[in-house]
């Protein structure tokens, strides 16, 4: 039982080598908030941890000369929480890590995290679709960069390559006029999976929105970027008529399953219903006159 | 396979000891160290009973690998009183009878202490937000939030 091993090296180098030697049976070690539940619970038995927490560009924060941010794959919801700047120009984004799980949670777990353990509930996911976010991953072939929508593959797969390791996301400058925000539907107030998520991020100029993204949470196999949706917002004064459009664009993009948080029926109706109120709280923080 | 050998400081005090790479902290809290005061209530992250500060962090010792305590500032339950001098949290809540079994105790009073030291003012949505990971079978809460608005206005009057 006991034949495993943890590293806890100080470079990606060293982490990707041991990943790729390692042929599979290993798995990466950010907060642990899933591996070590999935672990305890039998789902996982790694041969071998690969804790990326010593790499320093895995938990570091950067705000680039340009206005964008890099974040560390494994930076915590409770230290991002803590940078004086990120939550001002990238709120939804905060508000989606910073839903996941309790105060204790958001100690260790981080957005790397979260999209690589591949839920389609994932609450960071849908924001960072919404916010065009760029992950870094690096493997035995060195770096490379995807859009956030290219890494889920279904529930509980990514499309990282074998040993490939996700390094960081990059958010873009904000333009003026921008902001986003994220809304989950859950039946209490905290401690739980979303029933449906939606991140919108969204520019308004002069009352015009010149520019939109949507991402949907937990209602298909992965996390959705609704382009039909933003399609529908971009170009408007965000008018009934657009925000309704969108929302239906949204309610149909929906593949949901029945479960024990939420019918089908359900989920699609209330992809529509966040959509709107997204949207509102997004326009809002963006200056909506 | 060797077992790990970790060093870290538990309550100010150097300490070291060994581990395999898949024992959780509270394992070894629990077992090796024998400070049975962090609970496991669920070894899944969702009741916070085995709370506790990991370089002034708020964790869940379940959800940490004993190994990853390398070289880190561990604070558990059984360092929140002074000697015989209790914390004023432990006290109020003594005093206010927020508690009945106790199982939930060891990690309220360390998730409760981690949010006074941030925030000496909580309004009381702050302070169920904050301890919404620490669950609560007996006291249905109410006792434990005044027990810890109590304790803040008393800490701030003291402060003064």
């Amino acid at each position: 039982m006991t034949d495993i091993q943890y590293l806890a090296p100080h470079t990606l180098d060293e982490a990707v080598g041991a990943f790729a030697a390692a042929a599979g049976t290993a798995r990466i070690l950010a907060g642990g908030t899933d591996l070590l539940v999935q672990m305890r619970a039998g789902m996982v038995r790694p041969g071998l941890i690969v804790d990326i927490k010593k790499i320093a560009e895995m938990t570091s924060i950067e705000e680039t000369a340009d206005g964008g941010f890099v974040v560390g794959a494994a930076v915590s919801g409770a230290v991002l929480a803590e940078h004086p700047r990120f939550g001002k120009v990238w709120p939804g984004v905060l508000e989606s890590i910073n839903l996941i799980g309790s105060t204790q949670v958001q100690g260790r777990a981080s957005a790397g995290g979260n999209l690589c353990n591949g839920s389609p509930a994932g609450d960071s996911v849908p924001a960072m679709m919404a916010a065009d976010a760029i992950v870094t991953v690096q493997g035995p072939n060195g770096r490379r960069q995807m859009p956030v929508e290219a890494v889920p593959a279904g529930p509980g797969r990514i499309n990282l390559a074998p040993a490939e390791i996700l390094v960081s996301f990059t958010l873009p400058p904000r333009p003026p006029g921008s902001s986003d925000a994220y809304l989950r539907m859950i039946p209490r107030t905290e401690m739980d999976i979303a029933v449906v998520g939606c991140g919108v991020s969204l520019t308004l100029t002069n009352g015009v929105c010149t520019a939109a993204r949507v991402g949907l949470g937990a209602v298909a196999p992965t996390v959705l970027l609704v382009e039909a949706a933003a399609k529908a917002l971009i170009g408007s004064k965000l008018d009934t008529a657009a925000v309704d459009a969108a929302a239906a664009a949204c309610s149909a993009a929906c593949r949901p399953i029945d479960d024990k948080r939420g019918t089908i029926v359900y989920r699609t109706k209330v992809a529509g219903v966040l959509l709107k109120r997204t949207v509102g709280i997004a326009a809002d923080r963006a200056g909506r006159a | 396979m060797a077992k790990l050998h970790v060093s870290t400081t538990i309550n100010g005090e150097p300490t070291e000891f060994l581990c395999e790479a898949n024992d959780s902290m509270l394992d070894v809290l629990r077992g090796p160290l024998g400070l049975t005061g962090s609970k496991e209530g669920c070894g899944s992250g969702d009741c916070g009973a085995c709370s506790i500060m990991l370089d002034d962090r708020l964790v869940c010792s379940c959800l940490m690998l004993a190994a990853e305590a390398e070289d880190s500032d561990i604070t558990t339950i059984e360092g929140m009183a002074v000697g015989e001098k209790l914390h004023p949290l432990q006290q109020k809540f003594l005093e206010l009878a927020a508690l009945q079994c106790g199982i939930c105790t060891p990690g309220v009073l360390v998730a409760s202490k981690a949010l006074l030291e941030r925030n000496l003012n909580p309004t009381e949505t702050e302070v169920r937000y904050w301890l919404a990971g620490n669950l609560c079978r007996c006291t249905g809460y109410d006792k434990i939030v005044r027990a810890v608005l109590d304790t803040a206005a008393e800490m701030r009057e003291a402060a003064q």
